[in-house]
């Protein structure tokens, strides 16, 4: 799970890590009463989408007076941003941080993410803040340091200093950039985040090292435990067909394509999506209905698929193992009936009672096309799409 | 012979009496030896009952000096799912095989670090558990698909893999022993470590190693193939139309960062000398090509 700048700021402060004083603002009266709070002469007005590269796409301004801050805030809140990480559509602002300006001698990055092969928290820190990490890393790989951290020691003082000076941090400020990082390390463990990023760590005119932006993410599977982080969850930011999939305890993504695919089990959804590719076609979405899929759940997730204005065929493939065929061919029946289905729609079932699932699907009287194996549904998808879009 | 587990492998279900675990461990007894392997159940709470005529213990300790019992299987809830993995550690079991799906990273975290050093080998979590087939069935994996022989099954994903094994029993290839190591960023054995055991099985003559997106397992085990490994192997990479940045199902399943892409881990494989199809419905074929 994300959350906006801001919250990630609020949670980090509890940690004792040092970042500009700033408010939340929903309309432009909230930003210009933040803004006189705040007091100053410069102020940073920042949109917060859960996306980053907002600074190039518009949605960060320096502000040099009351005036500028009030003309920022009206043209940032309610645009469409558009980053390289929102894709074409964009994401509507409906939410600012007004914070006060800070004093940049110089930029760095921090991060923090699960080590998949060390299997603990590495910390990485490089002296090329303000870009993308991952061009510094393509780029100049040796201006990035990393320290795997030993889940049992945590982040030592020497580590955390040692770190703090490779990428350029004066003596002076060392104590303080030690305990920032511990703080984050700290914040980390204790929230379940999977990845903090701190891009850039501003090391100010006066010495002190403050984090000027925050992009935190959650564990989803601990936030049973965290419903104080739960709570800063923002439906605006997400997929509503996610939001919906979930609800029914699917799995499911929003792709480009136009053929709707309904999976058992996350490899074999991939795998599904892979194979209707190679046969020249591309995937409107990935569907997981997870094991024990009811004839409920089939039905929810058909409906989902064809919210997509773009489907056009739909494959189901199930690899039936423990699940009954029979089950699944009745939820697929009662789905397509329903839902007065339009575009094709094939069917590869494989598992116990399969003969049964078949013959319930040919005497349904429904137009559904049974499929042999992988390859033979995703040929048949993809020939009915395209035959679908010459008539 | 094959690996982990075999006919006389003794097996303790922790979580037994709840939904989950009742419900597989009667699919497992009655697989095969199944009626033999399995003879314990944990649950401190009914302890000196038993789940149809198997007993129940307090705890895995117990549960292994009674009956002598070496391998653990897990069906607890997640969030109490590192707590039994350490319960088995502690009792010394030789492995534990941790089903439960939805673990917390950091309870992995904290139990692979109590892990170092210690005996106890851990498949899991996330996974379908470990079947050696006509022997035993541990885990979620349907059985009656499976069938004996001398191919080897490593994989990180559920459902695929049975669809490998399926491939695999529709041309007549049995197996040796499938081995689903599990989905999750930070688990047990990851494909390196059963791929070892396969080269050094006498009864293994062939790999198939199902991979997916995210991290670099795949790569780390293909360069160890390309140096040590004696038997052919076979593979196939799912993701290549998954879009970066977005989690695939399970937390594992994410290209982040521009790393843990299909097309990278398939042309590492293929440059160390395994055999890769871009083709899941070919992977049965792709081993038979190899034999």
């Amino acid at each position: 799970m994300n959350v906006h700048e801001y919250q990630g700021k609020e949670i980090l402060r509890k940690y004792g890590v040092a970042t500009p004083r700033g408010f939340p603002c929903f309309s432009v009266a909230e930003a210009d009463e933040a803004a006189r709070r705040l007091g100053g002469k410069v102020w940073v007005v920042k949109a917060q989408i859960h996306a980053g590269g907002r600074g190039k796409g518009g949605g960060v301004k320096v502000a040099k007076s009351l005036e500028e801050v009030h003309r920022f805030a009206s043209n940032i809140l309610g645009m469409t941003l558009v980053t390289h990480q929102t894709g074409p559509a964009g994401r509507l602002v409906k939410r600012l941080l007004i914070e006060e300006g800070a004093d940049i001698r110089k930029e760095l990055y921090v991060g923090m993410v699960v080590d998949r092969a060390r299997q603990c928290v590495t910390l990485m820190a490089s002296s090329e803040g303000g870009m993308e990490i991952e061009e510094v890393a393509a780029r100049t790989p040796e201006r990035i340091h990393k320290v795997a951290i030993d889940p049992g020691s945590g982040l030592l003082d020497s580590q955390a200093g040692e770190l703090a000076r490779k990428i350029g941090i004066p003596e002076s400020s060392i104590e303080q950039a030690r305990r920032l990082l511990q703080g984050l390390y700290r914040a980390f463990v204790e929230c379940d985040a999977s990845l903090i990023e701190i891009n850039p760590l501003v090391l100010t005119g006066d010495g002190k090292v403050v984090a000027l932006d925050a992009k935190l993410n959650f564990d989803s599977n601990a936030l049973f435990r965290h419903p104080e982080i739960l709570a800063l969850r923002d439906l605006d930011e997400e997929d509503p067909a996610e939001i919906e999939a979930s609800k029914f305890d699917l799995s499911y993504i929003s792709l480009d394509g136009n053929i709707g695919c309904l999976v058992n089990g996350a490899g074999l959804a991939m795998a599904t999506m892979d194979t209707i590719k190679l046969y020249g076609a591309e995937p409107a979405n990935f569907l997981d209905v997870g094991g024990g899929a009811s004839a409920q759940k089939v039905t929810a997730a058909f409906k989902l698929m064809l919210k997509n204005p773009a489907v056009k065929g739909i494959l189901v493939n199930i690899f039936g193992g423990i699940m009954r065929c029979d089950t699944i061919a009745e939820g697929v029946i009662s789905a397509a009936r329903e839902l007065d289905l339009r575009v094709p729609l094939v069917v590869r079932m494989k598992g116990t009672n399969e003969e049964l699932g078949r013959r319930m699907l040919r005497e349904s009287g429904l137009p559904i096309i049974s499929a042999n194996d992988m390859a033979d549904a995703a040929q048949k998808i993809v020939t009915a799409v395209q035959q679908g879009a010459r008539q | 012979m094959s690996i982990l587990v075999d006919r006389n492998t003794r097996v303790i279900t922790q979580g037994i009496t709840g939904k989950t675990g009742a419900f597989h461990t009667r699919l497992c007894r009655d697989y095969a030896n199944g009626r033999e392997c399995f003879v314990a159940g944990v649950n401190p709470n009914k302890s000196g009952e038993d789940f149809e005529g198997i007993p129940i213990f307090g705890t895995v300790k117990e549960a292994r000096q009674r009956t002598g019992a070496t391998v653990s299987v897990i069906y607890v809830p997640p969030p109490f799912a590192a707590s039994a993995i350490d319960e088995a550690v502690d009792a010394e079991l030789d492995l534990v095989i941790c089903i439960t799906e939805g673990v917390p990273v950091r309870d992995m975290i904290a139990s692979r670090y109590r892990m170092r050093g210690k005996r106890t080998l851990l498949v899991g979590p996330n996974c379908p558990g470990v079947i050696t087939p006509d022997e035993i069935k541990i885990g979620i994996m349907p059985g009656h698909i499976h069938k004996k022989g001398r191919v080897g099954v490593v994989s990180r994903s559920g459902t695929l893999t049975y669809e490998a094994v399926g491939q695999l029993a529709d041309l007549g290839l049995g197996q040796s022993t499938c081995v689903g190591i599990g989905g999750d960023p930070v688990n047990g054995l990851k494909h390196i470590d059963v791929m070892r055991m396969f080269n050094d099985d006498p009864e293994t003559d062939a790999v198939i190693m199902v991979g997916e997106i995210g991290g670099d397992d795949e790569e780390t085990c293909a360069r160890w193939v390309r140096d040590n490994m004696k038997k052919p192997v076979v593979g196939f990479i799912a993701g290549v139309t998954a879009p970066p940045g977005k989690r695939m199902g399970h937390a594992g399943a994410i290209i982040s960062g521009g790393k843990g892409t299909a097309q990278e881990k398939l042309a590492v494989m293929e440059d160390c000398g395994i055999k890769v199809t871009r083709n899941p419905a070919e992977m049965g074929k792709l081993l038979r090509s190899v034999l």
